[in-house]
């Protein structure tokens, strides 16, 4: 009940939660009465999945202070180590019925062969990379969906948790390591088949008898409850002690050093544990999406996290779910071509090109004058106030809270 | 002789400024010191030394019955091994309440996991309570100690300290910004701790020196001027000069 209590949230989030799905579920092509394009079912599934990412951001940035600047390649590599399997198993299943009117029957190893120049044919290679292993194991890749990203994760945040960067220095190298990533996974013996990236991810191996709108809706139905479970973890991990000590590494690192934390333990179990929430997400925003490529993992999409979060106020967990799904739905129809241009006579204000602007402009804007975010909005409704402390943060610390963010 | 902490032959400068200078100081395991120095006397390097926030250049840092090297021990463990140190302002953790503060002190398992885990049991409430009750602040468990007096704050960090459980108990300048009877309650919690354990208190103020009742470690310029009663360090002529005439 002591759970209930510190996260008077969690049961309105899961009503919001199991009401959406059921709304969607019923508006949908394939169970309901079609009102939602398949690929607007996709759209919203995709949302939920970046809302769950946006909640490891609000653990890592809201609650522990690490403006890690990073958790997009963390949600891209889950989404490759997934992608591999879809992509390796639905070759498989088309090389081996071209094959099976052959007058000799196949041996493994052709089979192989004839797999590796269909996927690697368009980077002209026709080898399978090592990093393709397991690929033909759909257990193995989810396997590394978790391992790859956290071992990854573990190695750069002992490294540099350990050495104490902390502040605007770690998001930095933060994003050089995004950046690093995508310009590795760029180069054509990657062995990820370069920009190309992987690609019908949407089409699961064995089901193409299952129609997209089914296939839609059951991949909106896993992430709406892979964001459940996120959400659930996420307050755990806040409400009790843990939760304690992370904002105090927060707002007042060396003081929660000389109570005798480890806050380099306590740091990196928060990061890694992000990250592998991030991956999740990737593994289940990908196939969805269709294609992966290296793009995705470009370091301004893990700065649009941040700004996600910030727009919804960070350090309260709804805050990111309302950033990430608002930004990025809005996102998607200014970007999209459906706002009217502005013809403002001399000029044409033209939403795709113009989006980034009013963006970048909402950020600022919210970062001075509301620093709450979106999710201050409910504070209105349930009467919580700021401390008065003359625009003093609350810690020495450059992540400290502010004096509006907090509660009295 | 069993001393608790051994200082020995502690050096330290930065960018060529000698901030300790052979600097040697012990004290045993239920004893009050008190550490005065004018300004730059290096009192709060010497704390930062001993609780691994600074690398001495050379000298020994002994602790315990195992007389253990404390030096190149970084701080979380060193404070785990029984040193709590209380910084000069008040350092408490604003946006969390008393209790969340004092349970956050309290000496469990400081593993990640385990804290993760980590739900309080009764005996937790009740000692959080007691701590309270000693540092008088039980009637505002539930309060965010950002709203609390600065003398409040004070008490809050000492309690913090108390609840680690130390061995040691390291206070820097505990009393300022304190009205009188703000001091006199500080004075009344640090006599108390004293009992039961080692307490150094660095102190600016003489008459709040003097209430303490204990003996007085002159530092002046990185090293020991004086040592002995307040009586007999006020008496000695080098202490007046570098110090008390002033």
């Amino acid at each position: 009940m002591d759970f209930l209590k510190k996260n008077p949230s969690l049961p309105v989030f899961i009503a919001v939660l199991v009401i959406f799905t059921l709304v969607v579920t019923f508006l949908s092509e394939a169970y309901g009465t079609g009102a939602l394009s398949t690929s607007f079912v996709k759209t919203l599934g995709k949302t939920l999945c970046l809302a769950l990412v946006a909640i490891a951001m609000d653990l890592v940035w809201g609650y522990t202070g690490i403006l890690s600047l990073g958790h997009f390649a963390f949600f891209g590599l889950g989404g490759y180590m997934i992608g591999m399997w879809l992509m390796y198993a639905r070759t498989k299943i088309i090389v081996v019925e071209s094959m099976v009117n052959a007058p000799i029957p196949p041996t493994p190893s052709e089979i192989s062969d004839a797999i590796g120049s269909q996927i690697f044919g368009v980077v002209g290679s026709s080898d399978f990379p090592l990093v393709w292993s397991f690929a033909h194991s759909f257990w193995a890749q989810i396997a590394l969906v978790v391992l790859v990203p956290g071992i990854l994760a573990l190695v750069f945040g002992w490294l540099a948790f350990r050495s104490r960067v902390t502040g605007v220095y770690l998001s930095i190298l933060t994003q050089a390591m995004t950046l690093a990533l995508s310009l590795y996974l760029f180069q054509n013996d990657s062995g990820l088949r370069g920009n190309n990236g992987l690609s019908g991810l949407q089409n699961l191996p064995g089901a193409d008898a299952i129609s997209q709108d089914n296939i839609s809706i059951w991949f909106f139905w896993a992430s709406a409850f892979a964001l459940l479970l996120t959400y659930l973890i996420a307050a755990f991990v806040v409400s009790g002690k843990f939760g304690s000590v992370i904002r105090g590494i927060r707002d007042d690192e060396a003081r929660v050093r000389f109570l005798g934390y480890s806050v380099e333990g306590f740091k990196l179990f928060v990061f890694t544990l992000t990250a592998i929430l991030a991956a999740i997400g990737g593994a289940l925003y990908y196939p969805q999406a269709g294609i992966i490529n290296p793009a995705e993992i470009a370091p301004i999409a893990s700065i649009y996290l941040a700004v996600w979060v910030a727009i919804g106020g960070r350090g309260r967990l709804y805050g990111a779910v309302i950033g990430a799904v608002f930004v990025s739905l809005v996102s998607t129809y200014f970007t999209g071509g459906q706002a009217p241009d502005i013809n403002l006579g001399f000029y044409t204000i033209k939403w795709v090109d113009w989006w980034l602007v009013l963006l970048g402009l909402s950020f600022v804007l919210v970062t001075l004058f509301a620093p709450k975010g979106i999710g201050g909005l409910f504070d209105l409704v349930s009467g919580r106030l700021s401390p008065n402390r003359q625009g003093a943060p609350l810690g020495p610390d450059k992540g400290s809270l502010r004096e509006e963010e907090a509660e009295q | 002789m069993s001393q608790l902490l051994e200082v020995s032959g502690i050096s330290v400068s930065f960018d060529g400024f000698k901030a300790i200078n052979n600097l040697s100081f012990s004290i045993g395991p239920a004893e009050m010191r008190a550490i005065i120095g004018p300004n730059g006397a290096g009192k709060t390097t010497f704390m930062d030394i001993v609780t691994g926030k600074t690398k001495p250049d050379e000298g020994k840092v002994l602790w315990g019955d195992l007389s253990r090297n404390l030096v190149g021990m970084n701080e979380a463990r060193i404070a785990r091994a029984g040193i709590g140190r209380k910084f000069q302002r008040p350092t408490v953790f604003e946006d969390q309440t008393v209790f969340e503060n004092l349970l956050m002190a309290v000496n469990n398992d400081r593993n990640p996991l385990k804290v993760l885990f980590f739900r309080p049991k009764p005996a937790d409430f009740a000692k959080v309570e007691e701590l309270a009750g000693e540092i008088g602040l039980s009637d505002q468990l539930s309060r965010k100690s950002g709203e609390l007096s600065h003398g409040q704050k004070q008490w809050l960090e000492i309690g913090m300290l108390l609840a680690q459980d130390p061995k040691l108990l390291l206070v820097d300048e505990p009393a300022a910004g304190m009205t009188l009877g703000e001091r006199e309650h500080t004075t009344d919690i640090l006599k108390e701790a004293a009992k039961t354990r080692a307490v150094v208190v660095v102190e600016h103020d003489m008459e709040f020196v003097r209430r303490l009742e204990c003996k007085v470690t002159v530092l002046h310029e990185g090293s020991v001027l004086a040592e002995g009663s307040l009586d007999h360090v006020t008496q000695n002529q080098d202490v007046i000069d570098v110090y008390l005439g002033r």
